[in-house]
Order: structure tokens, then C-alpha cells, then sequence
């Protein structure tokens, strides 16, 4: 992967009114095809950056740039990117169809010219016989499903996850975790992950990125060199676990490195 | 097979008799009530019209000062020509004045929204609008306004309109932020926005202030009838009331009095049954739970 990346943050500083620095000269590379985790403690201004890539809120200062040259001057939608917040966010009045199509109306697509992307969206996330449900009908694990089918529907060429999972039960987490890493595998996304947990990232992704707060940084940016298709079984397997500790330790050296007072 | 037939048969036996006699209870607790509810008014409703007769016939009470409810009945229908004249000019300011309310309070919801500097400059005065006794504000409007249907119909959309607009303001800010992040997002125009989030979002809320509305707009409609009342001619069934009083016919008196009672019943039940027919599929005010 020597092209040049898909998307690059290069010193990106974020502060609020408050004086809380979020993000303090934040670097990344993101290569087509990656499947990254941001992977901090809450506070650690995981979020903040999502926003930030996603053209949701300027920096402070620091660029987002874009690989391919002929619009890297716009921050927004342009650029084809999708969002899957910690809820499901899907709006209460809007049929399971209807959240789906949302992307699309607001492009301007009517109805029947989208169906077929909206059936198409849902059968990746195995809901196409709940398209007339509305989202109270449905369980937790579904309307993230179909919160993923609407992330999916405009084939953007990034997905930014904030926690999608974590307020999911265990089972349901793990299920929904083979199903994004087959589909990810199946059609070659760029997926931006934000986690909390080390064992989610470590199974899910290609390269962590450990962040620290006070001020919100990256600390340590990991690759994961263990070959895809993972499964239940890699849940077990010693790769796994070395892994899992090695991200832990970085995590943990991280946050013990953090003195209260002192501007890191 | 057959032995698998019979089994899955015998438990599905054992199901039936493991029927919990807690859960039994509730549910026919459940029936009862729903029953109950309907039934224990109408009971109330028809001991105290009992004793409102019986009272009349064992005080010898003079029709005029109380009537019994079979002469309040017969004057309904006696009077009929008259009492439904009146009952359609109040109808018909409630109904306007109601639907003036929704498009104003509405509208300047709307137009809050889009701009915060027109919600700063206007909404304090639709508070003074709102707190302000419309009793001691009609005298002016008596004095201002010449068209007898104008008077009473600004009088009692003043009334109307303060809790639509209150509460589709608050409906139209009370949008998830998330979902207002994924509409700019996906590049919405304000319009898209408003259109297809901030008035869905507002439903609820824009219905909850629709059935005090409905309410008040019949009270602002009577109430002004009241005042022009004892100013002019009218013709709606406050007048009636009035001249009633004047004339000691307690009995139309309370006729009429019975017709803006039902109609207040009616309106509520029609504003609620509208809430329900429009949120029943999505908001959780009109989930049934089961436990
Ligand atoms: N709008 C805001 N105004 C002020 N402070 C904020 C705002 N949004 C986030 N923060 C602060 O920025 C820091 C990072 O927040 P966030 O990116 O949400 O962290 P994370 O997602 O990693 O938990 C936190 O200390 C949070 O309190
Ligand atoms: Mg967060």
C-alpha cells in the first residue's frame, strides 16, 4: 500500500470555547482499504476526530486531506462519507425503508429510483423482510443493522463508526462484528472504528490507533498482522491474545504516562 | 414420529396447564377495567342526574331557578331552531378561530426557527399576548374592531394560539442532535431539514398543543361572546345564555349550557383521537405495554 492514502490528518489541533483541548496535533494516514480503530479512554477526543474527518466540526487548526486531488478543498459531503453513531439514530416516524432511503432523498433520488439500492442495502444487513417496520418494532441489535444499512446505501467510500456497537449486548456484538468484517472484506471499505474496547479493535482491525487525554493525542499506532477472514475462532487464538496484551500494555503505559498538570 | 408427535403434543398440554394464574388475573383484571372505565362514569353521571331530579321534585324547587332535567331536555328539543343556530355561529368561531391559531402558531414557529433573532424579537410579545386576562384586553378590541365575527374571532384565536406556538417551538428544537449531524451530513438544504426532520420531530409536541387549543379556542369563543354580549347583539349560544339569564328561562339557560358542555367533550375527544390516529405507529405516547 504505497499509493497515496485516502485521507491524511495532519496536525490537527481541536479546542473549545472552554479551553478543553480535545485533540492536540493529531496525525494520521488513512490507506484505501484499511480498516482502522481509534482505540482511548472516553475523553480522549476519539469522536472529535470522527467529526472533524467527517466535515461535522472545523479544527481549531491542522487540515484533512483528501487523496484524490479534484475536491480536496471541501470538507463535507462531497466526499462520500457515512456515519454510524453509538445509537442508532434513526428517525421514529420513518419505516425501516424510509431511514434507508433517507441519503438518497436528500440527493435529490425519488422513491422508485432507489428502491433497489434501499432492498440492496438491506439485504446486506439481512433486514429486507422488516422494510415496512417502523424502528420501535425492531430490537437494539436490528436498528443498528439498519442504522449500517443506511451508512451503506450511498456505497460511500468511507465509514465512520463512533461506537457503533457498545451499547449492544455481548452476543449481538459479536455477531455484528463478523457481519461488518465480512461485508468490509467483501467490498473493500475503508472503515474508520471508534472503540473503547481493546478486544473489539484488536479482532476487528488492520492497525490501531491508541489515543490518550488530556489533551486528546495519539500515542502508539499498532498494526494487527493477522490474516482475514477472522471468525469465532480467532477469538481464541494465541495471535489474539498477544495482540490484545501488547494493546493493553500500550494503553495502559499511556494513560499511567498522563500527570495532572503537566502539558503533555 | 409418532412418539415425537405425541410428545411435542403432551407438552404443549403441559403449556396449557402451565397457564401462571398471576398473568390470568391481570388480564382479566385488565378486561374489567376497560370495562369499568367506560361504566363507572356513565353510573356516576346517572345517579346525579337522579338526584338533581329528585331534589327539584322533593324541595318544590320553581323551574326557573332550578329546572328538572326532563324540561331542560324538552327545551333542547323545542327549541332546536334556535339553539342549533346559535350552536353552528360558536361552532363556526371555534372552528376558525382553531384553524387560525394552527396556521399562525405554526407559521411562527416555523419562523422562529429559521431565524433566531425573530424569535428573540417576537416571542416576549406573544408571552404578554398570552398572560394578559383577554376579559380586560376585549374592551379594546370591542372599541377597535367593528365586524361583530372579526371581534370575536381575534379574541379567541389570542386565546388559541399561544400553546401551538409554544409547544411546535419546542417540538422543532428538540430534534436529535445526531440526526440533525447526519442531515448536514448528507448535505440537506434547511428546507429538506425542516421539511423531512424538525416537523415530523414537532408532531407530537404541535399535537399536544393542538388538544389545549381545541379547548381553548371553544372557552375564547364563548368568553368573547360573553363580553360583545352584554355590548350588542350576537348570536352565538353565550348570547343565548345571557338573554336566558335575563329573561329567569333556566331552562334554555341550561340547555344551552349543555350544548357548549358537549361540545367541549366532543372537541377534546376528536383533537385526541387525531393525535392517535397520527402517532399510534411510531411515538411511544400511543405504545401499548404489555407487562
Ligand atoms: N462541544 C463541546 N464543547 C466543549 N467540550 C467538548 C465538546 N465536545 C467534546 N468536548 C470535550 O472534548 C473532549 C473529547 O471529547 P470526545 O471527542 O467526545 O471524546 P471521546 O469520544 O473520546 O469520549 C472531552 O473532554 C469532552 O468533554
Ligand atoms: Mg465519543
Amino acid at each position: 500500500m504505497n499509493q497515496s492514502p485516502l485521507i491524511s490528518l495532519n496536525g490537527i489541533t481541536k479546542s473549545f470555547s472552554n479551553g478543553t483541548v480535545a485533540l492536540r496535533d493529531m496525525a494520521m494516514d488513512v490507506q484505501q482499504g484499511e480498516f482502522v480503530s481509534l482505540l482511548g479512554p472516553s475523553g480522549c477526543g476519539k469522536s472529535t476526530a470522527l467529526r472533524i474527518i467527517a466535515g461535522l466540526a472545523p479544527a481549531t487548526t491542522g487540515t484533512v486531506s483528501w487523496g484524490d486531488t479534484s475536491d480536496s478543498s471541501v470538507a463535507d459531503s462531497s466526499h462520500d462519507v457515512s456515519f454510524v453513531f453509538q445509537e442508532p439514530t434513526l428517525m421514529p416516524w420513518a419505516t425501516v425503508f424510509g431511514n434507508v432511503f433517507l441519503p438518497l432523498k436528500l440527493k435529490g433520488q425519488s422513491k422508485a429510483a432507489a428502491r433497489e439500492a434501499v432492498m440492496e442495502a438491506l439485504a446486506l444487513v439481512g433486514l429486507e423482510q422488516f422494510e415496512n417496520s417502523y424502528p420501535r418494532e425492531l430490537s437494539g441489535g436490528m436498528k443498528m443493522r439498519v442504522s449500517i444499512a443506511r451508512a451503506l446505501v450511498t456505497r460511500p467510500r468511507l465509514l465512520l463508526m463512533d461506537e457503533p456497537f457498545a451499547a449492544l449486548d455481548e452476543i449481538t456484538r459479536f455477531k455484528l462484528n463478523n457481519d461488518l468484517l465480512e461485508l468490509w472484506q467483501r467490498f473493500n471499505w475503508t472503515v474508520i472504528f471508534v472503540t473503547h474496547s481493546v478486544f473489539e479493535s484488536v479482532y476487528l482491525s488492520n492497525r490501531i490507533v491508541v489515543m490518550a487525554a488530556r489533551p486528546g493525542r495519539v500515542v502508539d499506532d499498532m498494526a494487527v498482522d493477522a490474516p482475514y477472514p477472522r471468525d469465532e475462532s480467532f477469538r481464541t487464538s494465541d495471535i489474539y491474545s498477544q495482540h490484545c496484551r501488547e494493546v493493553s500494555a500500550a494503553l495502559h503505559k499511556a494513560m499511567d504516562s498522563y500527570q495532572p498538570g503537566t502539558a503533555a | 414420529m409418532s412418539q415425537i408427535n405425541t410428545q411435542s403434543g403432551a407438552a404443549i398440554a403441559n403449556d396449557a396447564v402451565l397457564i401462571d394464574p398471576v398473568e390470568v388475573a391481570r388480564a382479566r383484571a385488565k378486561r374489567r377495567d376497560r370495562v369499568l372505565q367506560w361504566l363507572l362514569p356513565l353510573i356516576i353521571f346517572a345517579i346525579a342526574i337522579f338526584l338533581w331530579d329528585q331534589l327539584c321534585v322533593w324541595n318544590e324547587i320553581p323551574s326557573y331557578i332550578l329546572p328538572r332535567p326532563g324540561l331542560v331536555w324538552n327545551t333542547l328539543v323545542t327549541d332546536w331552531g334556535l339553539l342549533s343556530f346559535s350552536l353552528l355561529n360558536t361552532l363556526k368561531i371555534t372552528f376558525l378561530s382553531l384553524a387560525l391559531a394552527i396556521g399562525g402558531g405554526v407559521g411562527l414557529a416555523v419562523l422562529f426557527t429559521v431565524s433566531r433573532r425573530v424569535e428573540m424579537s417576537l416571542f416576549p410579545f406573544a408571552i404578554i399576548l398570552q398572560v394578559t386576562p383577554i376579559v380586560a384586553v376585549f374592551p379594546l378590541i370591542n372599541i377597535y374592531v367593528d365586524d361583530q365575527t372579526a371581534k370575536l374571532l381575534l379574541c379567541a384565536w389570542i386565546v388559541a394560539f399561544f400553546p401551538i406556538l409554544s409547544n411546535t417551538t419546542l417540538g422543532l428544537n428538540s430534534v436529535d442532535h445526531n440526526l440533525r449531524d447526519l442531515y448536514r451530513l448528507y448535505g440537506a438544504s434547511r428546507w429538506q431539514t425542516l421539511w423531512h426532520l424538525q416537523l415530523p420531530a414537532a408532531m407530537p409536541f404541535f399535537l399536544g398543543g393542538l388538544k389545549i387549543a381545541g379547548g381553548l379556542a371553544l372557552i375564547g369563543a364563548v368568553v368573547a361572546e360573553f363580553v360583545a354580549g352584554a355590548a350588542g347583539q350576537s348570536s352565538g349560544l353565550a348570547s343565548r345564555i345571557i338573554e336566558a339569564g335575563y329573561r329567569l328561562n333556566a331552562p334554555r339557560l341550561f340547555a344551552a349550557l349543555l350544548l357548549i358542555s358537549v361540545t367541549g367533550i366532543l372537541i377534546f375527544f376528536a383533537t385526541s383521537l387525531i393525535s392517535h390516529l397520527i402517532l399510534r405507529k411510531w411515538h411511544e405516547s400511543a405504545l401499548k405495554r404489555e407487562i
